[in-house]
């Protein structure tokens, strides 16, 4: 058990920095250092930087250093949560965040519990009642969400929310909430917004759990303990949910890893079609005009929670589950 | 009797034959094999099927509504046409712009003459696949409909298929050569070699990709040639796909490993090459080409989605993801909801490589 912790800490350490240098990489692609950028900035908008101002800040960030050292500054600055400033919104990169990070977190943890809610029942009526037209009603919708990518579900349920219901569904907020503070009303607000969001992210991966599910729980109920608790009278809900449930139920808990990046993912685009106030339009616009510190900052954290979310459902796991507990499953 | 000779037959047969045997009873995987080969056709003949050049913009012509086609005349004959097309002036503005006029027809016609173009980049001609029958510039064929700038949306749909539909072929190449290569080292050496390549392999699933991917593609320089910018995006989305063809190959390498024959190779004397080449390849070549098959719809999904958030391929390229990006708010979708049929081709091919990727998986194992 002390083994395995050890084991998935030290990946998850491992990963985030991994992520760090891409994040790193991706901040020095751009032509010219970041200074220079941030010079031609400040002089469009009226403020002009000099020569020595900027050689400040160019020793601030040890960009007149060679890559390692300017590598090792980057991290202490971010280590200390001094991410930089960002040059479009001339605030610091934290601040232009704020709660943004938080909706998105939010969102993306919706989306994964809508997806467990859907998968876990839908998965044992498609194995029970096996060819059934619920099943291949199921079957084919979860293909459909397969296939679809997301951002043109979110593009095509707007659409059909226009012309058929008259609702936009985009935003996470009513007009009258987007700016003022937080209260109860706002809270209630964005509760009757996010479920639409949340449906859209959720549909892929719920497809993909519902045919895990499915496979995993035919296979357990052809074994003979079936037949045997059948045999000696249970009803056919205890015969079913007791046992085959349980022992299918592994891939709910062993997928979060990758449905968590996926759904982070998805949920940076379907951000930007839906125009919600998450991370995903900021990082998208910052790329776009070339404001790297707060773009690569959202890449940072997006990533670097996206680990924590993971090792945190391993643990989780091995909390729940007697075999990694026990060391036996690697 | 018959029972006897068809368990010969299967006895005796190669495994290419149990294959296609096994594929062709997964009838969804047949009909999505021939779609799939039905959209490369399109895209190796997309200029012949485009009618009207993809690039010429003609803000008059901006978000004429599809013209549909009356398939029969007033006689009940089988005489395809097309309303044309009547320029109107706004008596306020002074803009001039085009609707259809249902008193007057064109003709469409099979193989007529429109723009110039080489096919298959050689042949120069200007035949295409349908035209109409004396048209004026004003009047061509607008079967979808036009975007913003005047430009035939059926057009420039059949000519971004080429280029969706081969980004994803490219860069599953590179992402085959990729996971094979590491896949292979892999299964084959094991030991510590195998542990690293698996726990980098963990770590790429663990991030979530299009946030990275994005600030990627974001770093291509604007001056970039279109094909600087095809190239470089498609080596972006490969990288997304080889865990994946790695973990099947490593699979299965480590299966193969164990098995009795690879084992009598080995006491025979065979090379280390020879029975990799000659034994084992050919046992797994079959799951390759189904994972590969599985793997092209992630790659033209993600070329779609970066092309759509206008951080992939950029105009004057056309992709789906480009034509979509048109398709992105509200008021346009509103004002022009034939934009979003480019999401059909999309869903549709995305699906039947799906399908067709299941079935050759099931086929790929013809004893299981």
């Amino acid at each position: 058990m002390l083994a395995y912790l050890v084991r998935r800490v030290g990946l998850a350490v491992i990963t985030i920095w991994a992520i760090t240098i891409v994040t790193f990489i991706i901040l020095q692609l751009p032509p010219g250092d970041f200074v220079d950028a941030y010079v031609a900035q400040a002089s469009a908008m009226g403020t002009a930087i000099s020569a020595g101002e900027a050689a400040a800040l160019r020793h601030a960030y040890g960009l007149d250093q060679s890559v390692w050292v300017q590598y090792y500054k980057w991290m202490a600055h971010i280590v200390h949560g001094e991410f930089g400033q960002s040059f479009e919104y001339g605030r610091p990169v934290t601040e232009v965040i704020g709660d943004r990070l938080w909706l998105t977190i939010l969102l993306s943890i919706g989306a994964i519990i809508v997806t467990w809610g859907l998968a876990l029942p839908i998965g044992i009526y498609s194995a029970v009642r096996q060819y059934s037209i619920g099943d291949y009603i199921f079957t084919f919708i979860g293909f459909v969400g397969l296939a679809v990518p997301n951002f043109l579900l979110a593009l095509i349920i707007m659409y059909v929310g226009l012309r058929v219901f008259n609702v936009s569904v985009g935003g996470l907020f009513s007009s009258e909430f987007q700016l003022a503070p937080w209260s109860w009303a706002k809270v209630w607000d964005l509760a009757g917004h996010l479920p639409v969001p949340m449906l859209i992210l959720a549909l892929a991966g719920t497809a993909q759990l519902v045919r895990i599910m499915r496979a995993n729980l035919l296979d357990e109920l052809r074994r003979p303990y079936v037949v045997t608790a059948r045999a000696r009278g249970l009803s056919e809900r205890r015969v079913i949910m007791k046992y085959p449930v349980r022992a299918a139920l592994n891939p709910f808990a062993s997928t979060i890893g990758y449905l968590l990046p996926y759904t982070v993912s998805g949920s940076v685009i379907i951000s930007v079609v839906l125009s919600l106030p998450t991370v995903g339009p900021l990082l998208l616009h910052s790329l776009i005009s070339q404001d790297m510190l707060l773009g690569s900052t959202i890449i940072l954290m997006l990533g670097v929670l996206t680990v924590f979310g993971t090792l945190l459902s391993d643990l989780l796991l091995m909390w729940i589950d007697p075999r990694i507990r026990l060391g036996q499953l690697k | 009797m018959s029972a006897t000779t068809a368990e010969n037959k299967v006895a005796v047969a190669s495994q290419r034959q149990l294959i296609w045997w096994r594929f062709r009873k997964h009838k969804l995987a047949l009909v999505s094999a021939f779609i799939v080969a039905a959209f490369y056709l399109v895209a190796m003949f997309a200029d012949t099927i485009a009618y009207t050049e993809p690039f010429d913009t003609q803000s008059a012509r901006s978000y004429i509504p599809p013209q549909p086609i009356t398939w029969f005349d007033a006689d009940g004959h089988f005489h395809p046409t097309v309303n044309a097309l009547k320029g109107k002036r706004d008596p306020r503005t002074f803009k001039l712009s085009y609707a259809p006029d249902p008193g007057e027809t064109r003709d469409l016609v099979l193989f007529g003459h429109g723009y110039e173009y080489r096919l298959f980049g050689l042949i120069p001609t200007d035949i295409h696949l349908l035209g109409v029958s004396n048209s004026r510039p004003q009047d061509a064929l607008f079967l979808l409909g036009t975007d913003q700038l005047g430009r035939d949306v059926f057009s420039r749909l059949v000519l971004a298929s080429r280029t969706s539909l081969t980004i994803g072929l490219v860069g599953v190449v590179m992402s085959l050569v990729l996971g094979v290569l590491l896949g292979g080292i892999s299964g084959l050496y094991g030991g510590w070699i195998d542990v690293v390549i698996q726990r980098v392999i963990e770590i790429l699933r663990s991030i979530p990709t299009i946030p990275l991917w994005m600030g990627l593609a974001a770093a291509v320089p604007n001056s970039w040639t279109p094909q600087q910018v095809y190239f470089v995006i498609t080596l972006i989305i490969s990288l997304i796909g080889w865990t994946e063809l790695a973990r099947v190959v490593r699979g299965r390498f480590l299966a193969l490993r164990e098995e009795d024959f690879i084992t009598a190779a080995e006491l025979a004397g065979a090379s280390q090459m020879r029975i990799i080449f000659k034994h084992m390849v050919p046992s797994f070549l079959s799951h390759i080409i189904a994972a590969v098959s599985l793997a092209l719809p992630a790659m033209i999904i993600s070329e779609t989605t970066l092309s759509f958030l206008g951080l992939g391929l950029r105009p004057p390229a056309i992709s789906w993801g480009v034509l979509l990006q048109d398709a992105q708010n509200l008021q346009t979708l509103a004002l022009a909801p034939w934009l979003l049929v480019v999401a059909l081709p999309v869903i549709v091919v995305i699906l039947a490589f799906n399908f067709l990727g299941d079935g050759l998986r099931d086929a790929a194992d013809p004893y299981g």
